[in-house]
């Protein structure tokens, strides 16, 4: 049922990137255009979806259990370091260029050709790097150091 | 100025609500964050029994298309980058969603939601980022 509900949750997800234009480069550069033909409907997409989202996260904040059993998984994270910044804006430089996020990314696998194909692969070596690069940096023999 | 030709409020709107709802049914029914770099990057650090749901989101995301064509046929996309481009931009959206712990979805729309500072902190960085880089790319460089 667990996996039954995420694969819905996941094709919910990918029709709403679609119905909503985020699965088109060109729409997600036209707005971050701000210096030319801006399109604001980005901003729409965000409005809707979070519109929705603080209904769910209040909702979720009484509850320990998920519905359909285990725990409510909520970030524990809360420093501001440099590495959130730091990530926050090299994945916005790689979004700036392409136009693509993860999500319209994998959105797009299956219809869209080649382009979103590369590109997903080349997320995909760029999230080993950083797993490679976070074991390494967290080996013994770093952390006594 | 604003590009009314492309301008698409309400179709937009009702895709963010969608994706609004999916994030929702993941949160309430499972009890997981719908951050697909965080679901997609958790897989190349499987621990048992956190690997079937990932997989199952996924197949869903990927699969979304097949099932909006039996509906409608595909909106038109363009990609205006090239091989190269795509290629250095994935690297940079796939080390940089790591290292920043999310992206557009896990703290864009699920930390908002959240009212998580560090969420609004990361989602100023990458929007802020993407903003100066399309100006760079379309306004200095071309």
């Amino acid at each position: 049922m667990q996996l039954l509900m995420a694969l819905f949750a996941g094709l919910v997800f990918g029709l709403g990137l679609i119905v909503s234009g985020m699965t088109d480069p060109s729409k997600v550069t036209g707005f971050l255009d701000l210096a030319g033909a801006w399109d604001p409907s980005l901003a729409f997409v965000m409005g809707g979806a979070i519109g929705v989202g603080l209904i769910a996260f209040r909702f979720a904040r009484t509850r320990s259990q998920a519905m359909l059993g285990g725990p409510m998984q909520l970030p524990a994270a809360r420093q501001i370091d440099r590495r959130l910044v730091l990530g926050g804006l090299t994945f916005g430089v790689g979004w700036g260029l392409a136009g693509y996020c993860p999500g319209p990314a994998l959105a797009s696998l299956s219809t869209g050709g080649s382009k979103p194909l590369i590109f997903t692969v080349a997320m995909l070596v760029g999230m080993a790097i950083f797993e490679i690069q976070d074991r390494l940096s967290q080996s013994p023999a770093k952390k006594t150091a | 100025m604003i590009d009314w030709a492309h301008f698409t409020p309400w179709t937009s709107l009702a895709g963010g609500v969608l994706i609004g709802a999916a994030a929702a049914m993941l949160l309430l029914l499972n009890g997981k964050i719908a951050g697909i770099s965080g679901i997609l990057g958790g897989l190349l650090r499987p621990s048992a029994g956190d690997i079937g749901w990932r997989v199952a989101f996924i197949a869903g995301l990927v699969a979304a298309p097949l099932l909006y064509q039996l509906a409608a046929p595909l909106p038109a996309v363009q990609i205006d980058a090239g091989t190269a481009l795509l290629i250095v931009a994935g690297l940079l959206v796939g080390v940089g969603t790591r290292y920043g712990s999310g992206c557009t979805s896990g703290h864009g729309v699920c930390g908002l939601s959240r009212l998580s500072p560090r969420s609004m902190v990361a989602t100023a960085a990458f929007m802020t980022a993407g903003f100066v880089t399309v100006f760079v790319v379309r306004h200095l460089i071309n």
